[in-house]
Order: C-alpha cells, then structure tokens, then sequence
C-alpha cells in the first residue's frame, strides 16, 4: 500500500435538517487517481467543499498528509498543495489565459511588496521565472494559441484546460477535480483523460467527481461511490462496473434484475 | 509606448505654469491636483480590487488634521491635570505622519470590514467618514471644531546646496503637488502590475477560485486599503499646508462623490482613469463660473456627468485608449481550427 495522502474520517454534513453528507470514510493513496461517482445530489461537491475548507464538516474530520485540515481557510489548505478545479466558474472571464496562469501562480511569488514596487534586481528575476512557468503551463494543457485571448472568450471545454493550468499554476501535490469533462465533446475528453494521465504521472495525486462514466472508467484507479449521502461502494472500475448496489443506485431496483438477466444471457 | 506617453503627460503638466500666468486657474489646479491624487487612492480599491470606499474622505481628513496639528502643536487635557502637549514640528513631519496615520487607519477599517464586503465595506466606511468629522467638530481643545485651525504653516522642504525652501507661492505648490501626484501614481502603477495587483484583480473577478489558489483575500484587501488610505493621507496633508485652514467641512461627503465621479468618469480601473475624470470634473466649475449662472452650472456638470456615463459607460479611459493604441487591447477572436475532428475522420 502506498502511503495516504489523502484521509476522509467519518465525515458528516447537515444543512439544518438536510444531511448532505451521513458518513462519508476512504482514503486516497499518493499517485493515485480516484474518482467519487454518485447520482446528482449524491453529496459529491460538498464533499469537495469540505475538502478544501469551504465547508466545514458537522462531524469526522478530513486530514491531508496527516494533517488535519479542521479549522484551516481555504487559501491555507491551498498553501498545502492540496488544490481544486470548479464545476462551473473555472476562470478569471476578464483577463487572458496567460494572465490568468499567472494569477493562479500568485503563491510561487514570494515578492515583498517593496521588493515588488521598487522592482528591486530579485524582482525581476522573479517575474521572469514566474511568465515562464506561465508559459509552460499553458502549454501543457495545449492553448498556446489562445494564450492572449480573453479566458471569457473561450468554449466551455477550453475554459476547463484554462482551470487545470491555473490549478497546477498552485503547484498542488494532490488536485480535486470537479466534473471537468462535463461539456466537453469526445475528442476534448479523450485529450483532458491523457493530460490528466500526464498530471498523475509528474506526481500528482488525484480525486475527481465525474458524471462521465467511459471517462471515470477508463481513467480511475479505484471509484468510491455515494449516494444518499454515504458511500456504497469502493473498488477499480471492473468490479464497480458489476456491482450491483451500484446499478441499482444508479438505474433503480428493477434494473438490478435486467443487468442480472442480461448477464446470465451473456 | 504607455511609459513614453505617462512622461510626454507629465511634461506637459510641469510645462502648465510656464504659459498659464493665471493665478485663479493656478490655484484650481492645484486644489483639483490634490482631489486628483485622492482620487488615484480610491480608483486603487474600487477599480483594482471593486470595493467601494464611500467614507475615502475621511482618510484624506485625517491626512489634513494630522498634519495640520502636527506643524501647529497642541495642548489637550485629557483626564484632570493630565494633558498631552505637543510643540510644533516642521510641515514635512506632519505630511510623514498623515501617511503614517491615515495608512494605519486604512488597516482598521480594512481589516474589520472585509470580513463583510460590498454593501457592507460601503457602510462601513460612510459611518467611519461621519464618526470622524463628528470628533473633529467636536474635540475643540484639539482641533477648534467649527472655529477651524488656522495658520498652518506651508510646507518647507530641505534642498541639497539650496537650504531650506518654503513653499509660499502657488507655483511652488503646484510642482510640490505634480510631484506627489507623480509619485502616487507610479508606486499604484508599481503595485497593479505586480503579483499583488494580479492578486487583486483574481479577487475582483473570481473571489472562489483565487481563494482556491492560495490567494489571501483579507490579507490583500487590507493591503490595498492600507496603500490607498496612505495616499490619501498625503493629498489631505498637501491640502491643509496649501489651503493653511482646515474645519470639520473636509470630511464633506460631498467630497467623496466628486472623487468617485472623477473616478468613474475616467475608468475605474485604469491608472489613468482618474486623472482625467480629475481634470475634466475638476476644472469644469471653474470654466463654467464665468460664462454662468450658479444654477446653470450645476446643472451643466450633471449633464456632462449624464453623457460621458451615457456614451462611455466604462469610462474614458477604458473606452479611448484601444483606440489610442494603448494598454491592453480586446484580442479579436480567431478561428477555430478543428484539427483534431478532421485527423481522425480521415484516419
């Protein structure tokens, strides 16, 4: 077993009434690529809200690299390395998608400010390797082309790329990724699967919440599964793929009984 | 071709006295000079990082009084026999100590209101501008409240192989202004294209995402709150020793919105902004004056106020220097090349 990275203990979340979360337990190993799958409302962004400290759980406790991460705010927890892309609002819509790398690498820029003002002999050697880096991290995700274009300006799949650059720009350890394959075509998911292959590979850990299943299939090294709240199943994908709590979570009971059927036929 | 043009602007600014010989157009410049460099302070937090400091004058107030009573001395009872005494300093301790002090007050204000912001950072700081003329208006052993404090000394500055020079006439105060507006304006120009100002501008468009790249909301605002509040505390510095007379009625809200119409009318957001919304608004009174009646004149700053918002609802600034060829240009967006579809149909 490789050493954990990521430890998610017994973590609850009640909205008033409303549990979001009932208990929520699984680990999430260095260089590994998980996924959390689950139906809609199954709690898979509060999770990751909880995660990266823009929630805070009722119960349990989340601790990274064995930490506990209970009481930090969110740009501390980002200090860490821990690092998360958004469903929907991925970019700074106003500024160029190399302005935008360079503002995700605020964190590398470890300038005083007089330093900075002044622009002391330091200073610009700092922001030399800083629109560099910039400049390789929009490379890596492939929009050197639109690397002067408005982040705003750009499709629904391009601005997902323009948030794992600004993601990696944070120099995480460990990235949770919220849905970024979702309104992406084909093509564009099977170029954001190998970049997220390439990610894992220069050390990267990663979680992802996908509701794209050949993508979460083909991509994951073990798939936790939520619903209603708690998670009812955890394993590689061959075997999630046959579970039946997952199919029935997924289709309803009686599909449970045509999967069967399907199988004894096959 | 932005840096040639900044200089190209101060040297006409610095050749302004050479030709202008009128003393009253003399003088409005300097005083919309000074508003101008107040305004520079407010467009760093509202176009830089989109809050909205209604209370900005007080920072500015502070600025005069503290440099006003610190080049005139005091005397305050504070409990019984007890009283803090204070003989006079030279102008330029003062003007040091209104950055310092309105810069400090800058952080209070930042660091309790930007826990709550917007509408609530608004609030905040009308209340702080209002608390603060109360005291002055009121603490007469300190600032003579309504009586004003009078005879402020000019501003003396020490010049290598000249001596010391005191700055009496109005064309020595309007370079002593140019010179602090110049100032302002680099160290914020500075800022803004540092990594601090890009942290600002992650703030303004996208405060979850820039938090969810390390981005330290509290630590930045309070940042540019101290910086823009230090600023402002220089202008009303330069305004007390100018003007030597200063009352309650500096904290005037009025003065606020002169400076946010200043800002806005320019471009919030855009180093330059200000300074023209400055020159225009500021000078527009005084053109007006003679060819006027009061009323009419009111009503013709509100017209042009109505039509530049009308027509350039981004500013001047902003909607002018594309064209100009300045600054960052809008990127036309190219076509898309679908590469990858096409390879793999013919595969």
């Amino acid at each position: 077993m490789t050493e954990t990275v990521l430890r998610i203990e017994h973590v609850g979340v009640q909205f008033g009434g409303l549990v979001a979360i009932s208990d929520m337990n699984f680990d999430v190993g260095q260089g590994e690529i998980v996924s959390l799958i689950g139906p809609n409302g199954a709690g898979k962004t509060t999770a990751f809200n909880v995660m990266t400290g823009f929630l805070a759980p009722t119960k349990g406790a989340v601790k990274y690299c064995g930490r506990d991460l209970r009481g930090l705010k969110p740009h501390e927890i980002a200090d860490l390395g821990l690092i998360r892309t958004f469903q929907r609002t991925s970019v700074f819509p106003n500024d160029t998608v190399f302005d935008n790398v360079l503002i995700g690498l605020h964190r590398q820029s470890k300038l005083g400010l007089l330093a900075a003002i002044l622009r002391l002999p330091g200073a610009r050697a700092s922001e030399l390797a800083v629109r560099e880096r910039a400049a390789e991290l929009v490379r890596l995700v492939g929009l050197e082309a639109r690397s002067h274009e408005l982040a705003g300006s750009l499709s629904y799949g391009e601005q997902r790329l323009v948030g794992v650059a600004l993601a990696l720009a944070a120099q995480p350890k460990m990235l949770l990724m919220d849905e970024p394959v979702s309104g992406m075509n084909a093509s564009e998911t099977h170029t954001f699967v190998q970049l997220i292959r390439r990610i894992r590979d220069s050390g990267v850990t990663i979680l992802l919440v996908e509701h794209d299943m050949p993508m979460v299939m083909s991509v994951s090294d073990r798939i936790v599964v939520l619903n209603y709240g708690r998670i009812i199943a955890e394993g590689p994908p061959e075997e999630i793929r046959t579970n039946p709590a997952v199919i029935e979570a997924y289709l309803g009971q009686s599909a449970k009984d045509v999967v069967k059927e399907v199988a004894a036929h096959a | 071709m932005t840096r040639v043009f900044s200089l190209v602007t101060l040297a006409f600014f610095a050749s302004v006295p050479l030709w202008l010989k009128d003393p009253y157009l003399l003088n409005a410049l300097i005083t919309t000079g000074i508003f101008i460099i107040g305004a520079m302070s407010m467009n760093l937090l509202l176009g830089f990082t989109g809050q909205l400091s209604l209370g900005h004058i007080a920072f500015f107030g502070i600025g005069a009084y503290v440099s006003a009573l610190t080049s005139l001395g005091y005397d305050v009872p504070i409990v019984g026999d007890f009283h803090i005494v204070h003989t006079p300093w030279p102008p330029i301790a003062g003007f040091a100590l209104a950055v310092v002090i309105s810069g400090l007050c800058g952080y209070l204000v930042g660091k309790l209101s930007f826990r709550v912001r917007g509408a609530y950072f608004v609030i905040v700081t009308i209340s702080f501008a209002e608390v603060v003329r109360l005291v002055a208006l009121n603490w007469v052993e300190l600032t003579q409240g309504p009586l004003a404090l009078t005879n402020i000394p000019s501003i003396t500055i020490g010049l290598p192989y000249l001596g010391y020079l005191t700055l009496k006439t109005k064309l020595q105060n309007y370079y002593l202004v140019l010179a602090v507006a110049a100032v302002a304006y680099f160290l914020i120009s500075r800022l803004v294209h540092s990594h601090y100002g890009r942290a600002m501008r992650g703030l303004m468009e996208n405060e979850t995402l820039a938090v969810s790249v390390g981005i330290d909301v509290t630590k930045a605002l309070t940042l540019t709150a101290i910086i823009s509040a230090a600023i402002a505390g220089a202008a009303g510095s330069l305004y007390a020793h100018y003007i030597r007379i200063i009352d309650p009625e500096v904290f005037a809200f009025i003065s606020t919105v002169t400076m946010v119409i200043m800002v806005v009318s320019g471009g919030k957001g855009s180093l330059a902004g200000p300074v023209v919304g400055g020159v225009i608004f500021g000078l527009l009174p005084v053109l007006l004056r003679p060819v006027m009646a009061p009323e009419a004149q009111w009503i013709t700053y509100g017209l042009v106020l109505i039509a530049i918002l009308f027509v350039l609802p981004r500013g001047i600034v902003p909607a002018l220097a594309p064209k100009l060829g300045f600054g960052r240009q809008p990127v036309k967006p190219k076509p898309v090349v679908v590469t990858e579809l096409t390879a793999k149909e013919h595969a």
